[in-house]
């Protein structure tokens, strides 16, 4: 028995926009493999070549206290920035009445604009002496959380310090973005909670906080994304030494990937620039990673995302 | 529990708009009342003002009094909240949690007044609120399943089951049938029918047959053109508002002349 399938209908539009949509996909994976093929075979002369005085014990030596910065400067910076956005984006759409609400939303958006550069500036010159005394409280009263332990840095200029500008330069984008999911709740699921008697705040864990799960995680990957990959700010704030170093008020931190190469490359000669490349080889692989655990957080529990 | 509810002169207002005027009608405990009208009258918005969740709309307010058992459900330091949770809502649209298991949408309302509960209670609940509701032969064997992932009828059921777990006085269903297909909504009907043993049914139906087959009172309520207020015309045992009304836009309607 053979079945004859009938045949589908063609339309001009609908075959000219398929086309469209397949070539931008192809584009965005086509520039994701020529910027891998990129790194990785600008990387190679970095272990073939000379010797670099840099990496005199190894690459993964060189490379690992600055693994280890960008990952630390952009946890933290996730640890602060999550939960203020999650509160802002809740105020905003559940709790402001609606004038207030939007001129807030225009102050977040109008953060997002500002150059990575300005905030550098500001993290040297206003927020490092400001934090400093607070810095030193910390030390002196939690000091015994090895977090807050060592020498204080007389300047300010900390990991902490980094983390916090980094988290306010990704709060925009993840408020924003929290906001939107927020917003979408349905209606009908926040009116069943109040009908059941749920109070206000009641309604928001019960509907909108479940609802947006997914939302938040995606914004949380997102503001990672950012902070794993800044470089200017934190070039500029952190006066680097290759370490590791769990206390944040120290000044002895490990250096940033992204900041490292920007700092480096103008001066780099030979194969120095082949390591840097092979260094942001890493960084790469690292934002992949980080990108996969977020799929793989967000699908575990699909079945109960309300998209069905 | 069920209780009486007392309607006084409610005007019921969306910031300046009257939407409906000047109500004044007795719903009896342990008995269905049906509400039955045209399309923009007022029906869900007065149902609404019973467990004020007429107010969760901003601008929207009440005038008058009702009173649940005497005690006035507006007066100035009651609780919305507390009221919301002796009068249950089933929605038109069946609305479970979609991120919670059937389980924890039977308990989601219970949880609520009842912080810490056992395991075996928390069973005990689950079981007796869903066989309450005619669900729990469908689902007993995938308590942990998502609630979304059940068909409309079923989901509807769970809303009830949600409902009545937390025992509430009061019922208040908005046209729970109407995107159910008609097993689905026998059974709602004769649950509803075994839900009036225990507490005050008010439901709102565009349907003729199923306000007559289920209800002990109907009260018919008509609009005199748009933007004019919607008003109760005739209220009455549902024997009487089908076969001999007072009124002859009652009769117009319930016989289907209606306009
Ligand atoms: N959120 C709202 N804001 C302003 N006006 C509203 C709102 N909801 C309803 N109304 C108005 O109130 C009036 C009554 O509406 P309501 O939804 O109570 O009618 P209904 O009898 O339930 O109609 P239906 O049978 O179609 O459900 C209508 O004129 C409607 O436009
Ligand atoms: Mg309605």
């Amino acid at each position: 028995m053979t079945a004859t399938k009938p045949k589908a209908i063609r339309r001009l539009g609908d075959v000219i926009f398929a086309n469209l949509a397949f070539f931008a996909g192809v584009s965005i994976l086509a520039t994701l493999a020529t910027v891998a093929a990129f790194l990785f075979v600008q990387s190679i002369p970095a272990f073939t070549g000379p010797e670099i005085a840099a990496a005199e014990d190894g690459f993964w030596n060189y490379v690992f206290p600055f693994v280890f910065g960008t990952v630390y400067a952009s946890i933290i910076a996730l640890i602060i920035a999550t939960p203020l956005a999650i509160g802002i984006a809740l105020y905003i759409s559940h709790f402001a009445n609606r004038r207030f609400a939007q001129l807030l939303g225009y102050a977040v958006d109008l953060l997002a604009a500002i150059p990575s550069v300005v905030y550098g500036l500001w993290g040297i010159l206003v927020l490092a002496p400001f934090l400093n005394p607070t810095f030193m409280w910390l030390n002196e009263n939690l000091g015994w959380i090895p977090f807050f332990a060592g020498q204080v840095s007389a300047t300010g200029r900390t990991m902490l310090t980094v983390g916090i500008v980094l988290a306010i330069m990704v709060l925009p984008i993840m408020a924003a973005l929290i906001r939107e999911v927020f917003l979408q709740t349905p209606r009908l699921h926040e009116e069943a909670a109040l009908a059941l008697g749920a109070t206000r705040w009641e309604m928001i864990k019960m509907a909108v906080l479940p609802f947006g799960r997914t939302g938040i995680i995606s914004a949380a990957m997102l503001g990672l994304g950012r902070s794993l990959g800044e470089t200017m700010a934190v070039a500029m704030v952190l006066s680097p030494t290759a370490v590791i170093n769990f206390a944040v008020l120290t000044s002895s931190n490990s250096n940033t990937i992204a900041a490292n190469i920007a700092l480096q490359f103008p001066e780099a000669g030979g194969n120095y620039s082949n390591l840097l490349i092979a260094t942001g080889l890493v960084l790469f692989a690292i934002t992949m990673v980080v990108n996969m655990i977020a799929r793989w957080i967000i699908s575990r529990r699909a079945e109960f995302s309300g998209a069905n | 529990m069920s209780k009486r509810i007392e309607l006084q002169k409610l005007n019921v207002y969306y910031s300046s708009f009257l939407a409906v005027e000047d109500v004044n009608m007795v719903i009896e405990p342990k008995a269905i009342t049906a509400f039955i009208g045209p399309s923009g009258c007022g029906k869900s918005t007065l149902i609404r003002t019973l467990n004020r969740m007429h107010e969760v709309i901003p601008g929207a307010r009440v005038e008058g009094q009702l009173l649940m058992d005497g005690e006035d459900v507006y007066g100035p330091d009651v609780d919305p909240v507390r009221v919301r949770r002796q009068v249950g809502m089933v929605f038109q649209r069946p609305n479970p949690f979609p991120t919670m298991s059937i389980k924890d949408n039977v308990l989601s309302g219970y949880k609520l007044n009842n912080s810490r509960m056992s395991k075996t209670e928390a069973e005990e609940l689950t079981e007796k609120a869903l066989v309450g509701a005619n669900l729990w032969n469908e689902v007993k064997d995938r308590l942990d399943k998502p609630g979304s992932g059940l068909s409309g009828g079923q989901q509807q059921r769970l809303c009830i089951a949600r409902a009545i777990a937390v025992e509430p006085d009061v019922i208040l269903m908005d046209e729970p049938t109407s995107a159910l297909d008609p097993i689905s909504t026998a059974a709602i009907e004769d649950l509803a029918v075994e839900l009036k043993e225990k507490f005050t049914v008010v439901i709102v139906t565009h349907n003729m047959q199923q306000a007559s087959r289920i209800s002990d009172m109907t009260a018919f309520f008509n609009i005199a053109g748009t933007g004019m207020p919607g008003k109760l015309i005739e209220y009455d045992r549902t024997e009487k508002i089908f076969s001999n009304p007072a009124e002859q836009q009652t009769e117009d309607y319930v016989s289907g002349r209606f306009g």
